[in-house]
């Protein structure tokens, strides 16, 4: 079997396509938030270089990234190990050379590197503005203003996301998501900018 | 040689891969194989099938290595069918 067709198999019968959306969904809108609210945080205070604004993006999206492989895949072992061996008790019989062994010991790495890489990803795009700016590309409006567009372009592309799995307007969806973004740019005003 | 052309296997096997999914890749052992499964008993995790496999030449090693990639359980064998042809000693 072709490598992606044994990883949608072994996500297949353990049932873990909608564990695996729901933490790309989850965990990159988490990235996006967090860079958004770093990038506007810094907007409102007193002017930084923007290698200081890379340097504090970068950390933030590694240590989402590290945070999420690390709860995902500790989390996940453990509900694979408990399923496996409930379902050996239900075969009387070992399953570790079998299909839902190998799901046991793969499952929670696929779900961890999902969950590490949406916040991660999604990071490194939100910044990108940034390096460019700083490596001298000439932008037509300011890197932080272009950042701010890219996040909440990316969220409402998330909330698009969002609708579709759930068979609601896309639009509607779209919009709520930007609207948890912009309540987050005008608590953070409320916070750091007054 | 004796050539196996007609399998009845009774097999205990997880809800996932679904019958659809067991069967196909049953099937996929061999060249000619037709399979039929049919459910016999369901309980919460795992569902008792009943298998028929036709061929040519059934290759039961690889059949039974099969089910048990699949998690499944081969309890019993039966029904058997078999053939021989004559060798050719020439």
């Amino acid at each position: 079997m072709k490598p992606l067709s044994q990883i949608r198999f072994l996500l297949r019968i353990t049932r873990t396509h909608g564990i695996i959306r729901r933490y790309f969904v989850v965990n990159g809108f988490d990235g996006a938030l967090t860079m958004l609210g770093i990038i506007v945080g810094f907007h409102f205070s007193a002017p930084a270089s923007l290698s200081v604004i890379i340097s504090a993006c970068i950390g933030a999206a590694i240590a989402l990234g590290v945070s999420g492989v690390s709860s995902a895949y500790v989390s996940e072992q453990a509900e694979r190990r408990r399923a496996l061996s409930k379902l050996e008790d239900a075969m009387v019989t070992d399953l570790q050379e079998s299909a839902h062994g190998d799901a046991a010991r793969w499952v929670p790495w696929y779900i961890a590197l999902v969950n590490g890489s949406a916040p991660l990803v999604i990071s490194l795009l939100i910044i990108t503005p940034l390096w460019l700016s700083n490596s001298g590309t000439h932008l037509f409006i300011s890197p932080l203003y272009a950042a701010i567009i890219i996040a909440l372009i990316l969220i409402f592309f998330f909330g698009v996301f969002l609708g579709h799995i759930s068979g609601i307007s896309w639009l509607r969806s779209g919009v709520q998501t930007v609207l948890i973004a912009l309540l987050t740019i005008l608590l953070i005003y409320l916070f750091t900018g007054v | 040689m004796v050539s196996v052309k007609r399998l009845v296997l009774d097999i205990l096997k997880p809800h996932q891969p679904n019958a659809l999914e067991f069967s196909g890749t049953l099937a996929e052992v061999g060249d000619d194989y037709y399979v039929s499964l049919t459910v016999i008993e369901m309980d919460e995790n795992t569902e008792t099938v009943q298998v028929v496999i036709e061929g040519g030449n059934i290759d039961f090693e690889a059949i039974q290595l099969a089910i048990s990639n699949m998690s499944g359980s081969l309890h019993s064998i039966d029904v058997v069918e078999v053939q021989s042809t004559p060798s050719n000693n020439n």
